[in-house]
């Protein structure tokens, strides 16, 4: 997580010269490179995964609009309950600098272990996204997007606002009044430049050392719902969709921390 | 392929050439008297164009040339300074940049000499520092040119609010801008020709790209709309234009923008499908719609979300 900066950079530059070469033209195969070389094992060692779409989906746009807001969608084919459901899903973007980008762990009152987010891709790439089933199994489902500079563009253009606005949260619902015992769909959003540690000011020999929201917790009534470790993948301004459970009237919380320690909190009462 | 001959012939010169004297003259219109503009083309920055596609141009007094953007390449540059010298004797005094995109600086290099000062808005000179290490890569691998830390040439005059510019019996009212195009526009106000240089502040034609903030741009559009001007010049589009009748077209699709994804995140639609299907019914009306509309939805989609708090 505290990574010093220089090992950050220099991966990203080793990285990056790479991808130069293999952008142009990816040899077949060369796609799975960085997976195949080392990330399957340093993220799941030798443990079996299925690659199929049976358990979740993954819809990124082919050719992102833009590299720093890229939309995801991880769609769950299994509802939750307590005898099967997805654990945690793992996401991963090969060829970005860190390409840990978050793992989200859930629960049979999450309903449906459905997410969306947006991430930032630094280059072509595969985005894998890696669901851990309560039976131990492991399943992937991938796309291939094809992006540049995400995680080393400049930070936008407002960082004075965006610095005073830190740490705010809010939710959106998808129904003004949910349903009872049913998932429904929410929307955390959570104010926080999130930066990168990667865009680097060359003329003054500085970098905006990285500042990123690294765990996020969503509970109702006390019972988490979504927990959430996350990295520098994650745009500006995280913002997060997935489902939840109400049984009853109660309270929808946020609390978060980024990586200088700062923690922040929000709620939201629920009245079906 | 078949390559024509000439082109050959061309391209064996310009090896031999030194790299400076290859570039075309560039060309040049005089808008107003002693305001020349040369008109860049609507395409995306590419290796053929080498990111030559904006409008740059120079306004000339009785004692000082105040250069209005220095060109999409360092070449372009030297082909703009020497397209002044070959108009008139009078020194180039003031490079004034409109704001950081590569399009509008990347001929600094070729003004810099003693007795010529830069001018911007006080942030252009962070603006410049935050984005040359990615602006380098993208240049190197979309532009097909490497490009130093000394190409980019900071303002050693910021300008904070206003600034007069005196270039003899001539003075060019400078206005550093709130957060519009981007986060560091400057405009400059002719007063002699009621000329007022937008420069990307204003799109015509070529669809306006966010990379500063939707509704900051349509506050600053409304601010400046009253401006007692007759002539614009835009950033991309034709040299010239009818003030303030040029705006329309682009504040009626930034408005659009606003309205329309102000209701999907009203109605609490994603940004995916605010994407897919806000603003469509611009298309026709823009060149390069399809390469900037989507990214412009995402861009303002992000900030509309967090308007208010």
């Amino acid at each position: 997580m505290n990574q010093p900066i220089s090992f950050r950079k220099g991966i990203w530059l080793a990285l990056a010269s790479v991808l130069v070469l293999a952008s142009s033209a990816f040899a077949a195969g060369e796609e799975e490179a960085a997976w195949n070389g080392g990330l399957r094992q340093k993220f799941f060692g030798d443990r079996p995964i299925a690659e199929s779409n049976q358990v979740i989906e993954l819809t990124a746009p082919y050719r992102a609009e833009d590299p720093a807001l890229v939309p995801l969608q991880i769609n769950s084919k299994i509802p939750q309950t307590q005898d099967r459901y997805i654990k945690t899903v793992t996401l991963v973007i090969d060829n970005n600098p860190v390409p840990f980008s978050g793992a989200f762990h859930f629960t049979p009152d999450s309903g449906k272990a459905d997410l969306a987010m947006r991430v930032r891709v630094n280059a072509y790439t595969y985005i894998r996204a890696v669901a851990e089933t309560n039976d131990g199994k492991l399943h992937m489902a991938k796309a291939f997007v094809k992006a540049s500079g995400g995680c080393s563009a400049p930070i936008g253009t407002d960082l004075e606002a965006a610095m005073a606005r830190m740490g705010k949260m809010k939710f959106k619902l998808d129904n003004e009044k949910p349903a009872l015992q049913q998932p429904n769909l929410a929307q955390l959003l959570i104010s926080h430049p999130n930066i990168t540690g990667l865009q680097m000011d060359q003329l003054t020999r500085m970098i905006k050392p990285a500042h990123f929201v690294e765990e996020v917790k969503v509970s109702f009534n006390d019972k988490p719902v979504l927990t959430a470790q996350t990295d520098i993948a994650i745009s500006a301004d995280p913002n997060f969709r997935f489902y939840f459970v109400p049984e009853t009237a109660g309270e929808l919380k946020a609390e978060i921390r980024d990586n200088k320690g700062n923690q922040f909190s929000a709620s939201q009462s629920i009245t079906p | 392929m078949k390559v024509p001959i000439t082109a050959l012939l061309l391209s064996l010169t310009a090896l031999n050439a030194p790299a400076r004297a290859e570039t075309p003259k560039l060309s040049l219109q005089q808008v107003a008297p002693g305001i020349y503009v040369h008109q860049g083309a609507h395409e995306l920055p590419n290796q053929h164009n080498r990111g030559e596609i904006a409008n740059i141009g120079f306004i000339i007094g009785q004692r000082c040339v105040a250069v209005i953007d220095t060109g999409g390449s360092p070449e372009q540059g030297y082909a703009l300074k020497r397209a002044i010298e070959s108009t008139t004797t009078i020194p180039i005094c003031y490079v004034i940049n409109t704001h950081v995109h590569p399009d509008h600086i990347y001929g600094n290099l070729a003004f810099k000499q003693p007795g010529v000062s830069f001018i911007g808005h006080r942030k252009l000179a962070e603006a410049m520092a935050m984005r040359a290490p990615f602006y380098q890569e993208k240049a190197e691998r979309d532009l097909g040119f490497a490009l130093k830390n000394e190409n980019f040439v900071p303002p050693d005059r910021p300008v904070q609010d206003t600034l007069e510019l005196d270039l003899g019996s001539r003075t060019l009212l400078l206005k550093a801008h709130k957060t519009a195009h981007t986060d560091n526009d400057l405009s400059i106000y002719d007063s002699q020709t009621k000329t007022f240089w937008l420069a990307d502040l204003l799109f015509m034609g070529h669809l306006p790209v966010v990379d500063g903030s939707l509704n900051g741009w349509l506050a600053t559009l409304e601010q400046i709309k009253t401006l007692d001007a007759k002539l614009a010049i835009p950033g991309h589009g034709p040299v010239s234009a009818d003030w303030p009748k040029a705006l329309e077209p682009e504040e009626r699709y930034l408005k659009t923008l606003q309205s329309e994804i102000r209701a999907f995140i009203k109605d609490g639609k994603t940004m995916e499908e605010a994407m897919a299907k806000v603003g469509l019914t611009a298309r026709d009306n823009w060149q390069l719609f399809d390469e900037f509309h989507k990214k412009n939805v995402s861009t303002a989609f992000a900030e509309l979300e967090w308007e208010g708090d």
